[in-house]
């Protein structure tokens, strides 16, 4: 036996526990949503049921939850692409001295915990709108979108930094010589050179928004989400009906992460194909 | 309500930066002349110009700045009734932090032992499962940035981005499940003779500690991944011919190559540990101490808003401090962080 294959049994031997380890859980837990004891239970396998999803159906909250999750997730994509794409836009081209202090304000949400976004959000528009008078934006879904829309357009807005890296000043000048406005310049040549990147912005500001627990649980005050429904379930007793939304909720995402990837792939391969195109031209 | 003086301060200091900076720039340009091009609006458009604007004050100043000033001057204030608020007895005062310090709003012969152990327990697990987390995932990481085929390097990204995007709550209940009294693991163990009792294993923290771990596993992975894989293969095979031993290699020519996706990874997975709510929440047994969730209870069961700012002010000095002492140890800065 030589070394080389020693070293690469330790590999594959480490590989496969890390997977173990990163699958293993989730496993465990699709399976209980399938076995029919009350307790979630893998071991012994006792039947197969479908019981615990047709229970998540007729889960009032939970659907209520489900349609205020996706409200606040539309709401945080409309709100955090622009605001992202603004930012990033503005740092290329912010006056030098106040850049570091722009940047670390507009990046500082990331490194915050959650929960200090949902709290001083909340506290904030307390006050605010007690002293305008404007009690009625003192809800749950626009303070909710508001706090995530916090953090979630810093992600959006570093997503479009790495896009505008690439970024050619020189069709913008082409196209301003040819007479075209600034305005043109932004809608004609910025925005279609930058589509990719929002596009991969919304889906990840849309994920980010629809997982996010620790902002939402202070910032959605009486109202619910998928998320806080999900948090008061597990914390007052274990059953399966949650494995089986875990089932649910893990399938949609999967679905949404694979359909993203083909999207994007396809996006490259187009890009790539009609810089050949140029290059032959 | 706040006061209006500190309401005034809140709000003005920022527009006073802001157009400091202003001034700086068109004092900036007069002196240059008229050699750099054109200015902001000429450049982007009127319309696009008021955009660009509007969207970052609104979302610097009104979405992060204003709500964090406000947090800082709430923890300051006693707890109050409504009608009170604003009115004499809406003093500035340390109470909450000293509540933190002693356990007590007046006196300060007894040390808040709970909160304060519960605070230096939460800082140090989440260093230490930092660190177990750098370990685990450099070896994978450094597999797939330099060694495997592209082919298998996709495969494995797969495998890594589906994780990825499972909720928190989730990946919690899921080790609930593994590891309750009658769980996956104690079940297995008893019926294979190992124990005769179900091991506690919420009681005694081990599911919560193993749960933070996997949890925060990828968001450790892709920036030390990233930074990998950027290394030029030559580096390390000019110092393997040179003689060095593997973990030379390592140690002395990828790992301070990699230093700043090592940086991202820790701050970040130092950040959402010392922040996590979900799982100390559905893992924690009833004597776990974790911070987050007392900063929870000053909200939900005291009720005690100025107090829960207080903490929520502590944990976020906690984490700032933890960043800046990264970014020192590392030397790295922030946007290197934050790429």
């Amino acid at each position: 036996m030589s070394a080389r294959f020693v070293w690469r049994l330790m590999l594959g031997f480490y590989i496969a526990l890390f997977f173990a380890f990163l699958f293993g859980p989730l496993i465990v837990m699709g399976v209980t949503a399938f076995n029919t004891p009350d307790y979630p239970q893998v071991w012994p396998f006792e039947g197969f049921t479908l019981d615990w999803f047709a229970k998540l159906t007729a889960d009032r909250n939970l659907m209520e939850g489900l349609v205020n999750s996706f409200i606040i997730g539309a709401f945080v994509v409309a709100l955090s692409v622009p605001l992202g794409l603004a930012g990033a836009i503005l740092m290329t081209q912010i006056y030098r001295p106040a850049r570091s202090l722009y940047y670390l304000i507009v990046v500082s949400p990331v490194l915050t915990p959650g929960v200090i976004i949902g709290i001083s959000t909340v506290i904030f528009w307390k006050d605010v709108t007690e002293l305008t008078g404007m009690q009625s934006l003192f809800n749950g879904i626009f303070l909710a979108t508001l706090g995530q829309a916090a953090f979630i357009s810093a992600y959006c807005m570093l997503i479009f930094l790495s896009r505008l890296q690439r970024y050619d000043r020189v069709q913008e000048e082409a196209a301003l010589d040819l007479g075209a406005s600034q305005t043109q310049v932004f809608f004609d040549i910025l925005l279609p050179f930058l589509r990719p990147a929002i596009f991969s912005a919304a889906v990840i500001a849309f994920l980010s928004s629809f997982e996010n627990y620790n902002t939402t649980t202070f910032a959605i005050l009486a109202d619910k989400t998928l998320t806080t429904v999900l948090a008061g379930r597990v914390r007052a007793g274990t059953t399966p009906a949650i494995s089986a939304m875990a089932v649910v909720i893990i399938g949609v995402t999967v679905i949404g992460a694979i359909v993203y990837e083909i999207v994007k792939r396809a996006e490259l391969r187009r890009e790539a194909a009609r810089a050949n195109a140029l290059a032959a031209a | 309500m706040t006061h209006p003086f500190t309401a005034a301060l809140i709000f003005a200091t920022p527009l006073v930066v802001i157009l400091a900076f202003i001034a700086m720039a068109l004092l900036d340009r007069r002196r240059r002349g008229f050699v750099q091009g054109p200015g902001f609006f000429q450049r982007n458009g009127t319309p696009i110009a008021i955009f660009l604007i509007g969207a970052a004050v609104f979302w610097a100043l009104i979405l992060i700045v204003f709500p964090q000033l406000y947090m800082v001057d709430y923890s300051f204030h006693p707890k109050l009734p409504q009608i009170k608020r604003g009115g004499p007895e809406d003093i500035y005062t340390l109470e909450n932090y000293r509540y933190f310090l002693f356990g007590s709003t007046r006196n300060t012969d007894h040390w808040n032992t709970t909160h304060l152990n519960a605070f230096w327990i939460t800082i140090f697990v989440s260093t230490i499962i930092t660190i177990v987390n750098f370990a685990i995932c450099y070896p994978l990481a450094y597999f797939m940035a330099q060694v495997a085929k592209p082919q298998t390097v996709l495969k494995l990204m797969v495998l890594l981005v589906i994780p990825y995007w499972i909720n928190e709550i989730l990946r919690a209940f899921a080790f609930r499940i593994l590891l309750g009294t009658g769980g996956l693991i104690n079940n297995v163990a008893i019926a294979a003779g190992l124990i005769s009792e179900p091991v506690d294993f919420i009681g005694h923290d081990v599911a919560l500690y193993a749960g933070l771990t996997y949890a925060y596993l990828l968001i450790m992975m892709f920036p030390l991944y990233n930074a990998i894989e950027s290394l030029d293969r030559n580096q390390i095979e000019a110092a393997r011919d040179l003689g060095a031993p593997w973990w030379h290699i390592h140690l002395f020519v990828v790992m301070p190559f990699a230093k700043p996706g090592i940086a991202s990874g820790a701050t970040l997975v130092f950040m959402l540990c010392a922040g996590a709510l979900a799982a100390p929440l559905v893992l924690g047994g009833p004597k776990t101490l974790w911070f987050t969730p007392i900063v929870y209870d000053r909200f939900f069961q005291a009720f005690n808003w100025p107090q829960g700012s207080a903490y929520a002010m502590i944990l976020l000095l906690t984490c700032m401090a933890f960043v800046s002492l990264t970014m020192r140890l590392f030397k790295v800065s922030l946007s290197e962080i934050t790429r």
